[in-house]
């Protein structure tokens, strides 16, 4: 428990890091940093998460990939591997298309049991392998803030099952969420479509 | 391991000597059954917490601003807000001089949550929320009292309650200002889901869109001013912002904090 807590204050330190940056620079009236995103670009946040391969990264550095983006959890038994066959799908049918500028980004909603060697050994099993494929490790926090920026609802069920709803959000180049598709089960097409029209 | 406990005692009273107002107090914790629980779990274990025993002001977010510019209504992202965000407040960041006091509205949860983490605090729980939320002026669960709820249910009929000044009430069970009768809050997992299962039964998460679609796992339904609290929880997206949602902040309890108070 007292890990846990220190763990949270440093993350919270370090969330309060973030933001503290712009004080530096008062003349510029609180502009974040040297790069400026679209005001709606998932590169305003400034969380790091961690990959399957144990690298540091933060969504400003997926610049340049139309992102395909959905959250899941290694332990789930329905939904999620429902979910990764969509991305599958959905994978292949762009690259028919020839469209190597799309990244497919799982990010697990369950930080504490999907550590990196996980999140590989899930890619294997679901075949979700290649550069085109990351998986993201966040904090409870950071997880939290990414669902409500994707409008994924979740809840803990149990130590293992978390109730979550099922959205695969579209990002453009730039970071901005361009499209999103609701439900399991739902036809990828226009999903598929939109892709391949960002992708161009 | 003491060190890091050291180190967040003194940011702590760092912040104490920077004259933020922190004040708190603690809310014993204990086992209830929220409005909302899975049906493997109906009761919630709820760990003691120290709570802001005020909502945020106006006068106080503005303090925030000075030092965070990035969340004042001119700099604030789109993806963290939307348009109406502090949308009584001057481009110049300052408030009407009779808001001062009265509870902060028209932010976002992501600016809440950016306030409560730069003063070593958090949102609280949907659970540690409603867990001090239950308690009347003198009892600590008054959920059973009609009267407690008849008073928190004519609280949301009145209009503009948002305007009255923080903290001029009775004081709830804790010592705690204001839970009802101003501004809805914003607590730190408004979004999760309210079916549970992770669907098993059900795979149509479109039951949450309305209102009363999760009714079916209510526990109980006489609880009306609760269910209503629910239902404008899972109605919100993060970057949304009302005239009459505010907040407060809450700070996990420790013994040593305790101590050196």
């Amino acid at each position: 428990m007292k890990t846990l807590m220190i763990l949270l204050a440093t993350v919270l330190f370090f969330a309060c890091d973030n933001v503290e940056k712009p004080e530096s620079n008062d003349e510029d009236k609180g502009i974040t940093s040297k790069e400026e995103f679209n005001d709606l670009s998932i590169f305003n946040i400034t969380s790091e998460w961690t990959t399957q391969h144990n690298k540091q990264i933060e969504f400003k550095d997926l610049q340049g990939s139309v992102l395909a983006v959905v959250m899941v959890y290694t332990s789930c038994q329905t939904a999620c591997p429902r979910l990764a066959a969509d991305m599958r799908n959905i994978e292949k049918q762009v690259a028919e298309k020839g469209k190597e500028n799309v990244k497919y980004v799982l990010v697990s909603i369950d930080p504490e049991n999907d550590t990196p060697e996980r999140l590989t050994q899930y890619g294997k099993e679901y075949q979700l392998e290649g550069d085109q494929w990351l998986f993201l490790r966040g904090t409870e926090e950071t997880v939290r803030e990414f669902a409500n920026v994707v409008a994924v609802k979740y809840k803990q069920i149990s130590p293992i099952d978390f109730s979550h709803s099922n959205i695969i959000s579209v990002f453009d180049a730039e970071g901005v969420m361009q499209h999103q598709q609701e439900g399991l089960g739902v036809n990828n097409k226009e999903t598929i479509e939109q892709i391949i029209e960002l992708s161009n | 391991m003491l060190r890091y406990f050291t180190i967040a005692i003194l940011f702590f009273f760092h912040l104490n000597l920077n004259g933020q107002d922190l004040e708190m107090l603690k809310i014993e914790g204990g086992v209830y059954i929220p409005l909302y629980g899975s049906q493997e779990e109906v009761q919630v274990e709820i760990e003691s917490f120290y709570m802001d025993t005020k909502p945020v002001t106006h006068q106080e977010f503005a303090e925030f601003i000075k030092q965070y510019p990035q969340w004042s209504k001119e700099n604030v992202k789109a993806l963290f807000a939307d348009a109406s965000y502090l949308t009584k407040w001057t481009a110049d960041g300052e408030v009407p001089k009779h808001l001062k006091n009265s509870p902060v509205n028209n932010v976002s949860w992501y600016a809440a949550k950016a306030y409560c983490e730069c003063q070593d605090k958090r949102l609280p729980t949907t659970d540690e929320w409603e867990f001090a939320a239950k308690a009347s002026e003198n009892s600590i669960d008054a959920r059973e009292d009609s009267l407690f709820n008849q008073k928190i249910v004519s609280g949301y009929e009145k209009p503009k309650t948002y305007l009255k000044e923080v903290g001029q009430s009775s004081p709830n069970y804790y010592g705690v200002y204001d839970l009802h009768g101003l501004v809805w809050e914003w607590v730190y997992d408004f979004n999760s889901i309210m079916i549970t299962g992770e669907s098993r039964s059900n795979n149509n998460t479109d039951a949450n869109l309305f209102c009363a679609g999760g009714a079916v796992s209510a526990n109980d339904l006489m609880n009306y001013a609760a269910f209503m609290r629910y239902a404008i929880r899972s109605s919100l997206k993060a970057r949304n912002t009302m005239s009459n949602m505010g907040f407060r902040c809450v700070k996990d309890y420790d013994d040593e904090l305790e101590l050196n108070q």
